[in-house]
């Protein structure tokens, strides 16, 4: 490769990384969230096959792709009070609920699939990459990130809006310390089941765009388990992160760029080693991340616990 | 002499009838929330099913007696029952101790392709030696990827949840590697490994049927399973570290030990399942070797509320529900996944009931 055909290889890596990374960089502050208010949510999986295949049922029955995300953000929530349900107010499990709500992700919208959507074969229109003058004719640069589409561009406006939220109002902070100290919480007099319910809910809701993106910005079809593991990928994203929404917005992209390079690489006919490699590059360097950030030292204190009132 | 004898007897069969009589309601409380479990998720089946234009009450009919049709379809059952019962038993250990195991698939997977490589590679043995050596060589390699898991868990602190996930998705690709590459028939279009040599195939148990003898393996096991869970001071060390790991420590327990051994417990037995279904079923080693049997073992573990002598009974019903789903899809056109939605019940209403009933014992 001469130096002009490797910087076009990059600027479309770099362009391919942060679309890929969209579902993960939503789904994992949605994450942060839920987790910083002490709740693991190992449902994401399922939580965003549900918003993706709301996303994708809505915009195939009205044409329009706002619908459709606010459909996806939707059923998300709607799957996250079952899981607020049972973790919070019936207090069980959170793994265990977790597992139970991803085989019925996985299970729901594969039956309704199946029995409405699968024969008809058609996809939907899909959310285009939007012209900014000048700045995406940029040589390289407009490539790598001017030529997205608006829910790609809007990543940058939850992570700084979740980073406002968690840190700078009042109901960040006590979302903080229910995950940190929830007795002290309850006894300065709030409620520590509504905060939690509320992370849940953006958690969820978040997670449900993130599902969303995958059949309305990315690929225009719904594909039984088109999460491909996003969800759980998405958890160890937040560990890395150490609990911060800048901090997954950021480990996302890397992410995102192990996809894009997977996908750009099987492309190319030079490279020798077996595509199942590359294929196996996300979750190989999940793994690796989770190894390399030790310890669990900037976890919330309480996470996974049940708060029982005493 | 007469008038003792009398005293004596009729001393100790009240007492034997009423530890008899303790044992079975004991039993019978403890099944209660189970069945009601299933009947709440066949339930949400049945809605499911009528909401989108199917047969509701097909859930029963089909579902559950539609597979008990001859002896040849509860044989079909048995086959699909053998990897849920090793998966679950295993999963019963892991659980106990705290480790939360999602990767039985993926031992799954490694397994039957260890059992693949032992079955291709080495001929000229005889059954009694080859058969059993593929059946262990599953069982290692099962333990040894679970072991990834645990070790990178006591070493790294790294969430055994979270990595054993993603050692599921690589022990796929690597699958599909090998049947499209090193392991591939030359000879045969569709990727698949060569044939196992006869003499490693798992004996069956009638010669017309392909039940095999993994069933009676299955059951073995996880009876041992629940003995040495309940009897054994290394069962009662997985216990304690899984209820409380800082107790455990202060009673000079090991627990990073004991975590391994569970994790790895629990990988042999998925590994094992991974062998059988090679071995056993398929002869060949294939891409989609399993329908999410390791997934589904979870749901068999809880029904069984982690006891392995449950999951006997928990996998024979999960497997009656599989046999059944493909019974339904082929007489109505039912999707075959309404499985993992009636799993996915079952599990929510084990949890839900299990709560209820500590509120009730609370209130009693």
């Amino acid at each position: 490769m001469d130096d002009m055909m490797f910087l076009t290889f990059l600027a479309t890596l770099v362009g391919a990384a942060w679309r890929l990374a969209t579902p993960l960089i939503f789904a994992s502050i949605g994450e942060v969230f839920s987790e910083r208010a002490g709740v693991l949510n190992i449902g994401l999986e399922g939580t965003m096959l549900v918003g993706a295949f709301c996303g994708f049922a809505t915009a195939f029955a009205t044409g329009s792709i706002l619908l459709g995300l606010l459909a996806g953000v939707g059923g998300g929530m709607l799957f996250g009070l079952v899981f607020a349900f049972f973790t919070i107010t019936i207090k069980a499990d959170q793994i265990v609920v977790g597992a139970a709500l991803n085989l019925l992700g996985m299970g729901l919208t594969a039956f309704v699939f199946r029995t409405y959507y699968v024969s008809t074969g058609k996809g939907i229109e899909i959310a285009q990459p939007i012209h900014i003058p000048w700045l995406s004719d940029l040589p390289f640069l407009g490539e790598a990130f001017f030529r997205q589409n608006l829910i790609v561009y809007s990543t940058i406006l939850v992570a700084i809006l979740a980073t406002l939220v968690l840190y700078r109002t009042s109901f960040g902070l006590t979302l903080r310390a229910v995950g940190e100290h929830p007795k002290a919480v309850d006894v300065a007099g709030r409620n520590v089941a509504a905060y939690r319910y509320a992370a849940v809910m953006v958690g969820t809701g978040l997670a449900g765009l993130g599902g969303a993106f995958l059949t309305l910005g990315h690929s225009n079809q719904f594909v039984e388990g088109i999460t491909s593991g996003r969800g759980f990928i998405a958890l160890a994203v937040v560990v890395f992160a150490r609990w911060s929404p800048i901090g997954a917005f950021f480990v996302s992209l890397l992410f995102g760029l192990f996809y894009a390079l997977q996908l750009m690489l099987q492309a190319q006919a030079s490279i020798v080693v077996p595509y199942q490699v590359l294929q196996a590059l996300p979750y190989l360097m999940t793994i690796v991340t989770l190894v390399v950030v030790r310890g669990k030292g900037a976890a919330p204190s309480k996470l996974g616990q049940p708060y029982e009132m005493r | 002499m007469e008038q003792v004898n009398q005293g004596v007897r009729e001393n100790v069969y009240p007492q034997a009838a009423q530890a008899l009589y303790r044992t079975l309601s004991q039993a019978a409380i403890s099944a209660v929330t189970p069945i009601a479990a299933v009947l709440v998720a066949l339930a949400f089946g049945a809605a499911l099913l009528w909401l989108n234009g199917f047969n509701g009450t097909d859930v029963v009919t089909v579902m559950i007696f539609g597979s008990f049709q001859d002896a040849r379809s509860v044989a079909e059952i048995l086959l699909k029952a053998t990897p849920l019962i090793l998966i679950g038993a295993g999963l019963c250990v892991a659980f106990r101790c705290s480790i939360w195991n999602i990767g039985a698939e993926g031992q799954l997977y490694v397994g039957a392709i260890a059992a693949t490589f032992v079955g291709t590679s080495i001929d000229g043995l005889s059954v009694w030696v080859h058969a059993p050596l593929v059946m262990l060589a599953g069982a290692l390699a099962g333990a040894a990827w679970a072991g990834i898991a645990g070790y990178l868990k006591v070493r790294f602190q790294a969430s055994e949840i979270v990595t054993t996930i993603m050692l599921n998705y690589i022990a796929i690709i690597l699958t599909s590697y090998l049947v499209t590459g090193p392991m591939k028939d030359a000879s045969a279009a569709y990727p698949q490994s060569a044939r196992l040599v006869r003499e490693a195939w798992t004996p069956r148990i009638v010669s017309d049927m392909r039940l095999h003898i993994g069933i009676l393996v299955a059951v073995v096991l996880a009876v041992a399973l629940y003995i040495f869970l309940q009897r054994s001071s290394r069962g009662f060390a997985l216990r304690v570290v899984g209820l409380n790991p800082h107790a455990a420590r202060y009673a000079g327990m090991d627990v990073r030990r004991n975590v391994m051994i569970a994790i790895c417990i629990s990988g042999a037995l998925a590994g094992l399942a991974g062998a059988f279904e090679v071995a056993g079923v398929t002869h060949r080693l294939y891409q989609n070797i399993s329908p999410g049997y390791g997934f589904e073992g979870i749901a068999v573990a809880l029904l069984a509320s982690n006891n392995p002598l449950a999951a006997i009974i928990s996998g024979g019903l999960f497997a009656t529900l599989r046999s059944g789903s493909e019974v339904l899809q082929i007489t109505s056109q039912v999707p075959q996944v309404l499985v993992l939605v009636i799993q996915g019940m079952v599990i929510l209403s084990v949890v839900a009931f299990a709560k209820f009933r500590d509120i009730l014992r609370i209130a009693a």
